[in-house]
C-alpha cells in the first residue's frame, strides 16, 4: 500500500515537473494570450488541486481549468504552490486545511490511461464549507482531446457553481493581417477559446473578412478577396473544402447564418448600391430583404430566425433597423448617439450589441430590447466587431486601444474586461463559435 | 460512499448523454469523436484545409491588375509626373462620399484619357479609415468609387472601362491611428493596368 502510494506519487512529481516545464514553453504554443485586465471583487475563492495518474500532456489538467475559471473573472483560483496538501482521490480531502486557506471550492481530479490513446478523466467538486460534493464526474477522452476536456470540466465546474452554462469548450474565429502597407498578409484563423490550438483557414495576400459559425459550428462562411473583388464562401472545417456562394458584381459581403443554417443573410450591392438578401444554399435562391438607395449592410438573425437587425444609412447616419426575414418594411431600431452598427443578437435574443460611435470614439454598447436601455460596456476609442460569446456572458470585439487591432473580451455586465494578444500582428473580426 | 458511487455513476450516465446529443461525428473540427469521421477530423487537426487554400489564394489573383494608384503603368501619358494624369488618388471626407471641388480637375483629365482610349480600362478601388464598422466601411468605399465612377461616365467613359471595387477599411494606405493617417486612408485610387 505504502509502496503503491509513492509511486503514485513519484508520478505526480514528474507530473508536476513537466507540467513547469510547460508552463515556460506555454507561451510559445499560444497565439492569443488571455489575460484579465479588469475582474470583479468577490470573485469566487476556488482550489483546483494537480491532477493525479497518467496524462497525455505535459500540461496538469488542474492548470488548464484554473486557467479557464479565472480568465473568466467570476473566479479566483488558487495558487498551486501554496496549496496545503494534494489530494487526488475523495478519501485524501480534508476539508479543515482548505479552510484554513480560504478557499470555497475544491476540485481534485484523475487521469487515468485505459486502452492505447484513450484515457478517463475523473473529478470531484466540493463546497469546502459544507463539506459536500457538489459534482462528481468520469469522462473518457481520447489523447487529442486533452485540452477539450479539460475546458467540459471547467464547463461543468462553471454551471454548477454559476447557475449558467460554461463557454470554455468552445473555439474563436478571428482575422490576422501581418505586413504593412504594401504587402499583407491576412489569414483566417481558429483557436480554442482559451488561445490555445491556433489553425489557419486561410491564407491570402489580399483581405478575408467577416467570419461566421455555421449554427453546427461545422463550417464557417466568410468573405475574401483574393480574386481581388469580394466574394463569399462556405468552408467546411473538417475537409477544407468550400464552396464560393456569392460573387455578384460589387460588394458580397456580411455573411450571416440563419438560426437553423439553411439560409445566409448577406449584402450584395449588384454595382449600385448595398441591399440585404438572403440566399437559400440548397437551391442557390436568392431573396431580396431591402430595397433602399441608402446603405443596407451588416444583418443578423433574431434567434426565432423571425426578425433580421441591419446597419443602414438611409436617415443619414448609420444605425440599427430591423426587418422581417421575409422582408418588408424595416423599423428603425436606435436612437441614441450618432452612430450605431454591426448590430448582433444575444442568445437569448433579448439583447442587441452593437458598435456605438459617439465624436471619434467608437465602443461596444448593449441594448436591452425590453426596456429599451442602451449601456456602454468597453472603453473605445476604436472598438468594433462585437459578437456574443454562446453562452451570452461575455461580448467578443475587436479592439486598438493599443495601436495595432487586438481582440478584447467583455462581461454583459460590463465589470470584467480581458485582452487578447497576439506576438504580432494585428487581430480583428473575432467571432464566437456555437 | 456507497451512496456517493451511485451518484457519481449517475452523473457520469447523465453527462454521457449529454455529450453524446451535443457531439454530432467531426462537428467539433479537431475533436476526434469516437469510432467517427477519424481521417477527417486529423485534417483539421493538421491544418491542411488552410494550406490547401492558402497556397492557392496566393498564387491567384496578384497582379490581375496593374498595383497601386501611385505606381508606374507604362504608359507614357499616365507616368509623367508632371500631368495631371499621374495623379490618381481622389481623398474623403469622413463618412463622406461626395467629391471635393479640386479633384474635379484630376477625374476630368482621366474622363478626357478613357474616353480618347477606349482600350483602356480602370478599377475605382473604394476605401475607408478604421474608424467604426467594417461591413459598413465595405459600403461606404463603394459609394466614394461609385461617385468617381459616375462622374467619368458623366464625361464620357464607357460602362465596360470602368471596374469599381471597395476594401473597405482592410488595406490602408499609411497605418496610422491618427487623423492624419485616417484622411490618407480614405479614398478612392484610380488603377490603370499595366502595360
Amino acid at each position: 500500500m505504502i509502496e503503491r502510494y509513492w509511486k503514485v506519487t513519484r508520478r505526480q512529481l514528474i507530473g508536476y515537473l513537466l507540467g513547469l516545464l510547460a508552463l515556460f514553453a506555454g507561451p510559445a504554443r499560444a497565439e492569443l494570450t488571455i489575460e484579465i485586465t479588469k475582474g470583479i471583487e468577490g470573485a469566487i475563492p476556488i482550489a483546483v488541486v494537480p491532477f493525479g495518474g497518467e496524462s497525455p500532456d505535459p500540461v496538469n489538467m488542474a492548470s488548464i481549468i484554473s486557467a479557464d475559471l479565472s480568465r473568466s473573472g467570476r473566479f479566483n483560483a488558487f495558487a498551486a504552490q501554496s496549496m496545503p496538501e494534494r489530494p487526488t482521490a475523495p478519501e485524501q480531502v480534508q476539508f479543515r486545511s482548505w479552510q484554513l486557506v480560504g478557499q470555497d471550492n475544491l476540485v481534485i481530479g484523475q487521469v487515468q490511461a485505459g486502452a492505447p490513446g484513450q484515457y478517463v478523466a475523473q473529478f470531484y467538486l466540493y463546497d469546502v464549507y459544507q463539506g459536500t460534493q457538489l459534482a462528481g464526474y468520469k469522462i473518457p477522452f481520447g489523447a487529442a482531446d486533452y485540452r477539450r476536456t479539460a475546458h467540459r470540466i471547467s464547463d461543468i465546474i462553471y454551471q454548477q457553481l454559476t447557475g449558467e452554462p460554461g463557454a470554455f469548450a468552445t473555439r474563436v474565429a478571428y482575422v490576422t493581417v501581418a505586413g504593412s502597407a504594401r504587402q499583407r498578409q491576412y489569414k483566417l484563423q481558429i483557436a480554442d477559446a482559451d488561445g490555445y490550438n491556433p489553425q489557419t483557414v486561410i491564407t491570402s495576400p489580399q483581405p478575408v473578412m467577416s467570419p461566421a459559425w455555421s449554427p453546427d459550428g461545422k463550417q464557417i462562411a466568410y468573405v475574401s478577396f483574393e480574386d481581388r473583388v469580394s466574394a463569399i464562401f462556405v468552408q467546411t472545417l473538417a475537409t477544407g473544402l468550400r464552396q464560393k456562394v456569392s460573387e455578384a458584381p460589387g460588394i458580397n459581403g456580411a455573411p450571416a447564418w440563419s438560426p437553423d443554417g439553411t439560409q445566409l443573410a448577406l449584402t450584395l450591392s449588384k454595382g449600385v448600391n448595398p441591399d440585404i438578401y438572403i440566399l437559400h444554399l440548397a437551391s442557390g435562391g436568392l431573396h431580396r430583404i431591402t430595397d433602399h438607395y441608402a446603405i443596407d449592410t451588416e444583418p443578423n438573425w433574431s434567434r426565432d430566425g423571425q426578425k433580421i437587425v441591419f446597419t443602414s444609412d438611409r436617415g443619414g447616419k448609420p444605425q440599427l433597423y430591423t426587418v422581417a426575414a421575409s422582408g418588408g418594411q424595416a423599423q428603425r431600431l436606435t436612437y441614441e448617439g450618432e452612430y450605431n452598427a454591426r448590430g448582433v443578437f444575444s442568445p437569448d435574443g433579448t439583447k442587441i450589441a452593437m458598435v456605438h460611435g459617439s465624436g471619434s470614439n467608437y465602443r461596444i454598447a448593449v441594448l436591452d430590447l425590453k426596456t429599451r436601455a442602451l449601456a456602454v460596456l468597453t472603453p473605445g476609442p476604436l472598438d468594433e466587431s462585437p459578437g456574443f460569446a454562446p453562452n451570452g456572458s461575455m461580448i467578443l470585439y475587436a479592439s486598438r486601444s493599443g495601436g495595432a487591432g487586438q481582440l478584447a473580451a467583455v462581461s454583459i455586465d460590463g465589470k470584467v474586461h480581458q485582452s487578447l494578444r497576439t506576438d504580432s500582428g494585428e487581430v480583428r473580426e473575432p467571432a464566437w463559435s456555437p | 460512499m456507497r451512496l456517493a458511487k451511485i451518484g457519481c455513476a449517475l452523473m457520469m450516465s447523465s453527462l454521457l448523454l449529454i455529450g453524446c446529443a451535443k457531439r454530432p461525428p467531426s462537428a467539433e473540427g479537431g475533436e476526434a469523436a469516437p469510432g467517427a469521421g477519424g481521417p477527417e477530423i486529423g485534417k483539421y487537426g493538421e491544418g491542411q484545409g488552410g494550406a490547401m487554400y492558402g497556397e492557392g489564394a496566393q498564387g491567384r489573383g496578384k497582379d490581375r491588375y496593374g498595383a497601386g494608384a501611385s505606381e508606374l503603368t507604362g504608359d507614357p501619358q499616365l507616368d509623367d509626373p508632371s500631368s495631371p494624369l499621374s495623379k490618381r488618388i481622389v481623398y474623403f471626407l469622413f463618412d463622406s462620399s461626395e467629391i471635393a471641388p479640386e479633384y474635379q480637375q484630376l477625374i476630368s483629365a482621366h474622363a478626357g484619357y478613357l474616353a480618347s482610349n477606349p482600350e483602356r480600362t480602370v478599377v475605382l478601388e473604394g476605401h475607408a479609415d478604421e474608424r467604426g464598422s467594417p461591413e459598413y466601411n465595405i459600403a461606404l468605399g463603394e459609394q466614394r468609387a461609385n461617385s468617381v465612377s459616375r462622374l467619368l461616365k458623366l464625361q464620357g467613359v464607357a460602362e465596360g472601362q470602368v471596374q469599381v471595387v471597395s476594401f473597405g477599411e482592410e488595406k490602408p494606405a499609411v497605418d496610422g491611428h491618427d487623423e492624419s493617417a485616417w484622411q490618407q486612408n480614405r479614398r478612392v485610387e484610380l488603377v490603370y493596368a499595366r502595360r
